[in-house]
């Protein structure tokens, strides 16, 4: 029998007892939608990874003070929060050769005012490979000059976010004066926006300003020694260096801290594989879980799939034995019974993948959870409902073709 | 009709069916059955239940093999056939008539009686055309789109014979096809075998009943599993 008349009789045959088939696909539906929703999410969550990992993320350090940062238990004396100075910054950029960037920063909290607009957002006083380190393209107007580091000048560049809720849809805003707190800045340049970031916040809702000129006019913390950065990025030239410049990037600190051996250290030296292992604990967890609902769901449902058709085999013992009498060879009768098997799975699979593509996307939108759906996850669950129905339908199909002719005519 | 075909349609030597040979249970079905039909003939073979005539029509149905002896089924010898090969051998030279017609219930009677065509690579199309053209030989043009519980047991008959005949097999085998039917209607059907064996079908007839024999050219009798070529006379 040709592809297509097979098809067509099992699709008969089914639809003869359509109610029973609805029901036995039901497990394969319940199994393909997990299955649908697990792999969107998986995939969400690595994509969503990648891209922050990319660029710079698996070439980046980022050093704080042990007390600013909380790691370690957080039990530092008061004078350790300010650990880290620009000196730092200027003996890790000598001394450690595969550094490539290095930049310290600090950053608050401010109001951000233009006429009578005004947005609420956290500036950061940078050092000029703050903006290579973090992927940061000024997209209009231009970026700081060497004079605008001295901190004498009070330029600013605006995040997109920022731009928009103080100067609209239409103006840039280059050249406008705003006020950051009390400081008037002169608005020089406008980031390139980023969207949402891995944790779901706003990153164009930023405001940038040389280190300096922060350091004078924004910061307010008391007792801040001269010179004093809350945290230091670091760009590594290569990912595989990423773990012998931390190494020697800890040794260089401990030395310039006088840290005696034993004792704490005053500052952490983070990567952005430490961040993302936290989330991908999480995910990896919830994906595990929907796999083992999706793979318990299959095997219900490929067990039920085999049932009805054992079932089947008994019922139509006749019409075997009849189409066996009129020609058709055990093959044939295997391959009808494994066709229906196989179309009940997929029929279950199709409205499965439905199911579950509405599912990821109520996913995405609720369960606060990166979600990417794709024709690879479409394919893999058709893949699936297509194995569940062959693994669970070939014992039933190799039963009825097994089948004596005569037994199976003179059956009642 | 004089045979005009030098091969036989079923040619048999000592045939024999053993069942479950060596045991307590051991049942010699068939001995030495000699058998000779060639093509064109309208044979009977009769027998009371339990005389190995349903055995018999199994194994020249190619729906079972000897235990000893040889068959050859248009020329094919079937001893060393699987069970695709005999599957295949069905389809290309037996067409089956039942007793109790066998249609599926779901097809209508053109669907089934173009069903035995899907096994034989004949493309749809074809298909129907030679379904409707059986259907229409057996008398039942008008009746092509109705479904088995719409139809007669006479009429259900004649689509299982239109389905028999699809494949145009050199052998058609019916197993008590008037059973299940009245006299007047089993009349008919006896009536198209005939016409049939005149168009050149060969018709072998399974039966218990000597009034149903007594349509056929020539009859074989079997008891206790041997097999016996009734004298023209006696069948008369």
């Amino acid at each position: 029998m040709s592809f297509l008349d097979i098809l067509r009789t099992a699709f008969f045959a089914l639809r003869g007892n359509w109610m029973r088939s609805a029901l036995t696909s039901l497990g394969v539906i319940i199994g393909i939608a997990a299955v649908i929703v697990m792999v969107s999410i998986g995939q969400g969550t690595q994509a969503e990874i990648d891209k922050m990992v990319s660029g710079l993320g698996s070439q980046r350090l980022d050093i704080g003070s042990a007390g600013g940062m909380g790691a370690g238990g957080a039990r530092m004396a008061q004078g350790s929060r300010w650990s880290l100075s620009e000196g730092d910054v200027e003996a890790i950029r000598a001394e450690v050769p595969s550094v490539q960037y290095v930049a310290g920063s600090l950053r608050g909290g401010t109001q951000v005012v233009f006429a009578e607009n005004n947005a609420s957002t956290q500036w950061q006083g940078v050092q000029a490979d703050w903006f290579a380190i973090n992927d940061w393209q000024v997209a209009k107007g231009q970026g700081f000059d060497a004079g605008d580091y001295g901190g004498g000048a009070k330029p600013v560049i605006l995040g997109e976010t920022v731009r928009k809720a103080l100067f609209g849809d239409d103006e840039d805003g280059i050249g406008q004066t705003v006020r950051l707190g009390r400081v008037p800045f002169t608005v020089v340049g406008v980031l390139g926006s980023k969207g949402q970031g891995g944790f779901g916040q706003d990153q164009d809702d930023i405001v940038v300003v040389p280190l300096e000129a922060a350091r004078r006019r924004l910061s307010s913390a008391q007792g801040m020694p001269p010179g004093a950065v809350q945290s230091i990025a670091v760009g590594v030239d290569d990912p595989r260096n990423l773990a012998s410049a931390q190494a020697e990037i800890e040794g260089l600190l401990r030395q310039r801290h006088k840290i005696e051996p034993g004792a704490d250290d005053d500052f952490a030296v983070r990567n952005i594989s430490q961040i993302v292992a936290t989330r991908t604990a999480t995910t990896n967890l919830m994906s595990k879980l929907l796999g083992a609902v999706a793979g318990i769901c299959l095997i219900i449902g490929g067990i039920g799939i085999m049932n009805i058709m054992l079932v089947s085999v008994t019922e139509r013992i006749k019409e075997i034995g009849l189409r066996m009498a009129v020609g058709a060879g055990p093959r044939d009768v295997r391959r009808q019974f494994l066709a229906e098997a196989m179309l009940i799975s997929l029929i279950g699979g199709v409205i499965g993948i439905g199911i579950g593509v509405v599912g990821a996307l109520l996913v995405g939108k609720f369960g606060n959870l990166p979600v990417e759906l794709n024709a690879r996850v479409v394919l893999l669950a058709a893949a699936f409902s297509i194995s569940t129905g062959l693994f669970f339908g070939y014992y039933p199909a190799r039963k009825a073709s097994l089948l004596d002719p005569i037994e199976a005519l003179r059956a009642q | 009709m004089v045979a005009t075909d030098a091969v036989p349609v079923i040619l048999t030597h000592g045939l024999g069916k053993v069942y479950s040979a060596g045991t307590e249970a051991e049942v010699v079905a068939l001995r030495g059955v000699d058998m000779r039909i060639d093509r064109g003939e309208f044979v009977a073979i009769m027998g009371p239940s339990g005389s190995g005539k349903s055995t018999l029509m199994n194994l020249i149905g190619c729906l079972d093999t000897p235990t000893s002896g040889s068959y050859e089924c248009d020329g094919v010898d079937v001893a060393t056939l699987d069970a695709e090969a005999l599957a295949a051998l069905r389809r290309d030279k037996i067409g089956f008539v039942f007793q109790g017609f066998h249609l599926l219930p779901r097809m209508n009677a053109t669907d089934n009686v173009a069903m035995p065509m899907g096994y034989a690579q004949i493309p749809p199309a074809e298909r129907r055309r030679r379904a409707v053209a059986a259907l229409e030989a057996v008398g039942l043009g008008a009746r092509a789109a109705h479904f088995p519980n719409e139809l007669s047991g006479g009429q259900q008959q004649r689509v299982a014979i239109a389905r028999a005949l699809v494949n145009q097999p050199p052998i058609l085998l019916a197993d008590e096809p008037t059973g299940a039917l009245d006299s007047k209607t089993g009349e008919e059907i006896l009536a198209l075998f005939k016409r049939l064996r005149d168009d050149g079908h060969t018709v072998i007839l399974i039966t218990h009943d000597a009034h149903v024999a007594a349509h056929a050219d020539r009859t074989y009798v079997m008891r206790d599993g041997e097999l016996h070529e009734q004298a023209a006379a006696e069948a008369a």
